[in-house]
């Protein structure tokens, strides 16, 4: 087995253990290359189907493409698509864009918040129904007791703490020194009434072994990670105000992966577009902490 | 397109023996510091007039991660022309264990970092052991700070040999020891001028030479059964038995047995998703198989080949365990036992010594296993479960502890035990020693009803059930004392202080079994039904039943399986003609003594 094999059936073995052991599961999907990958490793676990429903939070400055895309394998792939979001934050207009806060209260408001209620079923959950292509409002109010993340360890340093199985309490916090042990393929399974557990199948992928394994499968992503002709692509997504495309010739995953290698990529952050990482010094721990993805 | 190959290493030691400086040194020595990191921390130390040391670097990349610098306290990131690293940094601190544990679990090799002015410590013998039980194949030890023992080779041959035998005693033996200065990069990837007399590799050359563990097809196949998944979307009919292969190959056709059920069948198909068919797989990869015929089968089974040597069995095994937890691992306390894919209710027997990390000395007479010991124990499972030593198989040898919802502990199994002395059979032997019989035998029950006493358990198919209920009507017709009762009726009674329990099975069994012993010692044919029991509740039954009698009905099975308390009936038969088989046997075995059909 290479090195890309071992990290799927790793990947595969996490995505069973969860699937076995939380009744209220759920993965998050980003519409990202990351979060993608693991749909598509979920797709290799289950022989095709997928079993768990995934969930979106809309923060309404999602690039267009990227919910076109969500949409349409949503429809292909018959997928159990559930999305939230801050609609009061949304109405009142209480964003970065406005003027109104900071990027990081940008990001607590339309992601953190969001988030965090969708996943405790107590802000309306929309489900796509697939015999009308739309969404309604999912009769399902209970709290997702299991969150499957795409988080990576080699994003940045917050990231590089996390277990493969992650305890949050009660009020979605999570400590950063005292974590479970983990060994010998046995993870924490067991938790408190009230609290929940973020599962993390991508915490050993790079984002070269991200691009090779897109490569390896032919997975389709999304078109916003390609130069279409302008010397411009995003290397990540997130909302438009806060994310830049890089400048890159990359149209194709190959040149993509060669550009990771050894090409221009080679040594700068993936997140380096990001522009929420650097509003304060431990920026995203500081929203980790508080349940951001 | 080639995929480069990963190693993760980890780099264990006593606090403050140089750990930090190591790391440092290796990632500007391969040249895998961001640039420009280096003069930056020169250049602060400076200002700050300190003297420049590589731990250091360790310390400002921390610093950087909020910038989204991607190297962290945890893991660190290098590369050299053969492969990719990833270098766990493991604290020395024994607060810390836990996270040193969860690091070192993923680690290939070890780098064992000794102060050679401070000699060997406290940890320096606590991860050597750790190490050891975590099953690391591959340590090199460093022996550090060499500079301020003037480089003597006295000093660095003492420690080897002392630091050697200690490792020898742990069933580890060390690739090389080196002596390093690793704030001046002495040996680490440079050969040092400053100690002549030692002509071994640098680290960083040895490093490269660590193996990558092969695939190890050697050994009988084994394969935790993680779930069995059907899933009916778009028509699919495949029932697929999941999980991560351990050890060794099967091939479609193969013959396998699943422990500790012993439940048989045959390979029917590989199954996969977006790849080619195969017919044969083997050691690691995370699979799914149909099989010949349709069983039923808890999670937590082990499959192994027909023909191969199959793991043990039993619920009774002696094992060295490391504790983790605040609160310590006591006697008579329910934890719960995760080896491979098997969750078990576990409870601490004997503590047989406790092992002074320090000094490998043990300590006799000890109640329980406390923060940070190691302890040699025998441990006892409520069911039985399948598993190998840790010197024949290594995954299925290891296991977790769990306490109140967390990992409390880890363990490898030594020996197996004897079986017979578990606590189910010592708390029967219990029981009969003080059940006081009445005046009425057995034989002047049998004469008034006309029949023997018998409990009779029917399991398989959807209709067991109806089965069971059929079975009663017809018996009762005739006169006898028959009385079925199903598992649904004692939920909400009997067992309802414990039907939401996790892991409640064994004791719903034993409730069930002791309520048999009652009602066959009235004389009676108690009929259950139960659709999905195993070898292991059916033997519960029978033992908790005796010494009164216990007979297994099986719809569907092969005829060679029957024996003198084993029917087996055809699953083709109607409910009225599965009656008439059944009471044909029972008549043939003299249990029912004059009945007529």
């Amino acid at each position: 087995m290479d090195h890309l094999e071992k990290l799927e059936a790793k990947s595969v073995y996490i995505l069973r253990e969860a699937y076995r052991d939380f009744k209220n599961l759920c993965m998050l999907w980003s519409i990202g290359k990351d979060s993608t990958v693991l749909l598509w490793l979920a797709r290799k676990a289950f022989f095709g189907h997928v079993p768990i429903p995934l969930v979106h939070i809309d923060t309404h400055f999602k690039i267009p493409e990227m919910i076109q895309y969500r949409d349409d394998l949503a429809r292909k792939w018959h997928l159990n698509m559930v999305y939230g979001e801050n609609t009061e934050a949304i109405r009142q207009q209480l964003t970065y864009q406005s003027g109104k806060v900071d990027r990081l209260g940008c990001c607590k408001n339309l992601k953190t918040d969001a988030l965090k209620h969708t996943l405790a079923g107590d802000w309306p959950r929309y489900r796509m129904n697939h015999a009308t292509g739309n969404y309604d409002v999912d009769a399902n109010k209970e709290p997702y007791t299991g969150v499957i993340a795409g988080v990576r360890a080699d994003e940045e340093g917050s990231r590089s703490k996390e277990r493969y199985f992650s305890p949050r309490d009660k009020e979605n916090e999570w400590d950063v020194a005292d974590q479970p042990p983990e060994m010998w393929n046995q993870f924490k399974t067991d938790f408190a009434p009230g609290t929940h557990l973020r599962i993390h199948p991508l915490l050993d992928w790079t984002e070269l072994n991200i691009w090779e394994y897109i490569e390896k499968e032919s997975i389709p992503t999304v078109s916003l990670y390609y130069n279409r002709g302008n010397g411009k692509r995003y290397r990540s997504l997130g909302c438009w105000p806060c994310t830049s495309p890089v400048d890159s010739e990359a149209s194709t995953v190959q040149e993509i992966i060669e550009e990771l290698r050894s090409g221009k990529f080679a040594n700068i952050a993936e997140r380096s577009g990001r522009e929420q990482d650097k509003a304060d010094g431990g920026g995203l721990e500081t929203l980790r902490k508080d349940g951001y993805m | 397109m080639k995929i480069r190959e990963q190693m993760n290493i980890v780099v264990v030691g006593h606090v403050d023996h140089g750990k930090s400086t190591v790391i440092g040194r290796l990632l500007a020595d391969t040249g895998s510091l961001p640039s420009g990191k280096l003069e930056q921390v020169k250049v602060s130390c400076e200002r700050n007039a300190r003297p420049f040391e590589y731990a250091f670097l360790l310390d400002a990349l921390k610093d950087e991660q909020a910038q989204g610098i991607t190297i962290d306290t945890a893991r660190c990131f290098f590369k050299t022309k053969k492969r990719d690293y990833i270098i766990i940094d493991a604290p020395g601190h024994v607060e810390f264990l836990k996270n040193m544990v969860s690091g070192a679990a993923r680690a290939e090799a070890a780098l064992l970092v000794i102060d050679a002015h401070e000699g060997i410590r406290e940890n320096s013998r606590r991860h050597g052991y750790l190490i050891a039980m975590l099953g690391i194949p591959q340590v090199v030890v460093l022996v550090n700070k060499m500079d301020l023992v003037k480089f003597d080779q006295k000093v660095f041959e003492s420690i080897a040999t002392d630091y050697g035998s200690f490792l020898k005693q742990l069933g580890v033996s060390a690739k090389e020891f080196i002596p390093i200065s690793a704030r001046d990069g002495d040996n680490l990837a440079f050969a040092s001028d400053k100690m002549k007399w030692y002509d071994g590799k640098t680290v960083l050359d040895h490093v490269d030479a660590f193996v990558k563990q092969q695939d190890d097809d050697a050994k009988p196949f084994r394969m935790p059964v993680q779930d069995v998944y059907k899933f009916t979307e778009k028509d699919d009919e495949r029932r697929i038995i999941t999980g991560t292969i351990e050890t060794g190959t099967v091939a479609v056709g193969d013959d396998v047995t699943f422990l500790p059920s012993y439940k048989k069948s045959k390979i029917s198909t590989i199954e996969g998703f977006n790849s080619p068919e195969v017919k044969t797989i083997g050691k690691g990869h995370a699979t799914g198989f149909t099989l010949a015929n349709e069983l039923y089968l808890p999670r937590g089974e082990i499959m192994c080949k027909s023909k191969e040597r199959h793991p043990m069995v039993g619920s009774r095994f002696r094992a060295n365990i490391f504790w983790m937890a605040r609160a310590p691992m006591i006697k008579n306390k329910k934890y719960k036992l995760k080896i491979a894919s098997a969750r078990v209710t576990v409870r601490l027997a004997e503590v047989l010594s406790c092992i002074d990390a320090t000094d490998l000395s043990s300590i006799q007479g000890r109640q329980q296993i406390d923060r940070h010991d190691v302890a040699e124990c025998i441990l006892e499972t409520t069911r039985a479960i399948a598993f190998d030593t840790i010197d024949d198989i290594q995954f299925t040898g290891r296991f977790v502890i769990v306490d109140n919802y967390d990992i409390a502990g880890g363990g490898i199994i030594t020996h197996a035990i004897n079986e017979n002395d578990n606590a189910i059979n010592r708390q029967i032997n219990k029981r009969e020693l003080h059940w006081d019989t009445g005046i009425v035998t057995p034989a002047d029950r049998q004469s008034v009803f006309g029949h023997k006493a018998k409990f009779i358990v029917i399991t398989g198919a959807e209709q067991s059930i109806a089965l069971a209920k059929h079975l009663e009507s017809s018996l009762v017709k005739s006169a006898k004392n028959a009385y079925f009762i199903g598992p649904s009726s004692l939920a909400d009674g009997l067992d309802s202080d414990v039907v939401n329990e996790t892991d409640n099975r064994e004791e719903m069994m034993r409730r069930l079994g002791e309520l048999a012993r009652i009602l066959t010692d009235a004389g009676l044919l108690f009929i259950t039904a139960l659709g999905d029991a195993d070898t292991y509740d059916l033997q519960l039954l029978a033992g908790l039943t005796s010494p009164n009698e216990f007979i297994h009905v099986s719809i569907g099975g092969h005829e060679d399986g029957a024996s003198a308390n084993k029917i087996i009936i055809s699953e083709k038969l109607n409910l009225s003609a599965m009656v008439v088989a059944i009471i044909g046997r029972l008549s043939q075995q003299e249990i029912l003594l004059d009945y007529a059909i």
